[in-house]
């Protein structure tokens, strides 16, 4: 079974678009953090997938190594997510951070019963 | 190119993905996003990003769900039952649309990047400025790690940003959960109704 070759961009728009929807259809916010977080992991996935080649390796230099022997994959996308997921962690951990806040201050996590209170307050 | 492994562990993420989006007990939705990202870690490993790969295993896998527990253990536990909505499922379908219509100009995946010039079939992200780095880290550092020597010198900068960004959250989250001291004396009892 061959695949076409733009495959990868699809199944990542795909898992994107799942975690988009958990995020905007969904009123509980912890939901809404975990779907963020399928979010980020396919963004990084689309970048480290641009960076694979064919037949390459990882971009490691075994000891004496000459030049153009081999292929490696490359290192920028990889060096540019490490970074995106050390940020990714941090935006959760402050999201998930208001949220326990919002459950103080509300006593719920659902949306639209913190619309309620608020309605009911103004 | 034959059915590859990549394409398999893609139909295990759609699947956890899909589970976690039905499921109603956080919980084990909680569990099944660190199995997520286990999944994507593993799926880097292929893709040749075996930095990314351990950090995703250590970070994604480890901490988030960890944080994630802890949130569950202070908040509920079951997600309340609503109504399928149509708009925000719409959107969803719109925005990818829109993005798969992107991706028709971009290079098929594994598209090799030898040569200097960028030629039919190669990818252009190859041609910047990533042979260099290959080039440079055996040269200039010594380094095996190609990864390690573009993230601590050619790209410091980004990494002194991302440590600026963690400093920050960390900063916020102690803000948000350690609790300070009372205003004056108002209210000692505190309710959790009180919106403030």
């Amino acid at each position: 079974m061959d695949l076409p070759g733009l495959w990868n961009y699809w199944a990542v728009i795909v898992l994107m678009m799942i975690g988009l929807y958990i995020v905007i259809a969904r009123d509980n916010l912890v939901k809404k953090m975990m779907g963020l977080t399928i979010f980020q992991v396919s963004a990084i996935m689309l970048y480290v997938s641009m960076g694979k080649v064919e037949g390459g390796t990882a971009p490691i230099i075994p000891e004496g190594a000459h030049d153009s022997e081999i292929v490696y994959s490359n290192p920028l996308p990889h060096v540019l997510m490490l970074t995106a997921i050390v940020v990714g962690i941090a935006t959760t951990a402050l999201g998930l951070a208001i949220v326990v806040r919002i459950y103080k201050a509300y006593g719920t996590v659902e949306e639209d019963e913190i619309g309620a209170v608020d309605r009911r307050e103004a | 190119m034959p059915f590859p492994i990549e394409a398999l562990l893609f139909l295990f993420l759609l699947a956890t993905a899909v589970v976690i989006a039905r499921l109603r007990d956080l919980f084990a939705a909680a569990m099944l996003t660190g199995m997520f990202s286990l999944l994507s870690a593993g799926l880097f490993t292929l893709m040749d990003a075996v930095d990314v790969a351990f950090t995703e295993a250590a970070v994604g896998a480890g901490i988030a769900t960890v944080l994630m527990l802890g949130t569950l253990a202070l908040t509920e536990k079951r997600e309340n039952q609503q109504p399928t909505r149509t708009l925000p499922f719409v959107v969803v379908l719109l925005t990818g649309a829109a993005l798969i219509y992107g991706t028709l100009d971009m290079p098929p995946y594994g598209s090799p990047g030898t040569g200097p010039e960028p030629a039919a079939g190669n990818a252009v992200i190859h041609h910047h400025v990533a042979p260099d780095y290959i080039k440079g880290t055996k040269e200039e550092f010594k380094l095996p790690n190609v990864v390690t020597a573009v993230l601590a010198s050619y790209r410091g900068y980004d990494t002194l940003g991302e440590t600026a960004v963690i400093f920050t959250a960390a900063i916020g989250v102690l803000l948000l959960l350690v609790p300070g001291r009372k205003r004056k004396s108002e209210d000692e009892s505190a309710a959790p109704e009180d919106p403030r």
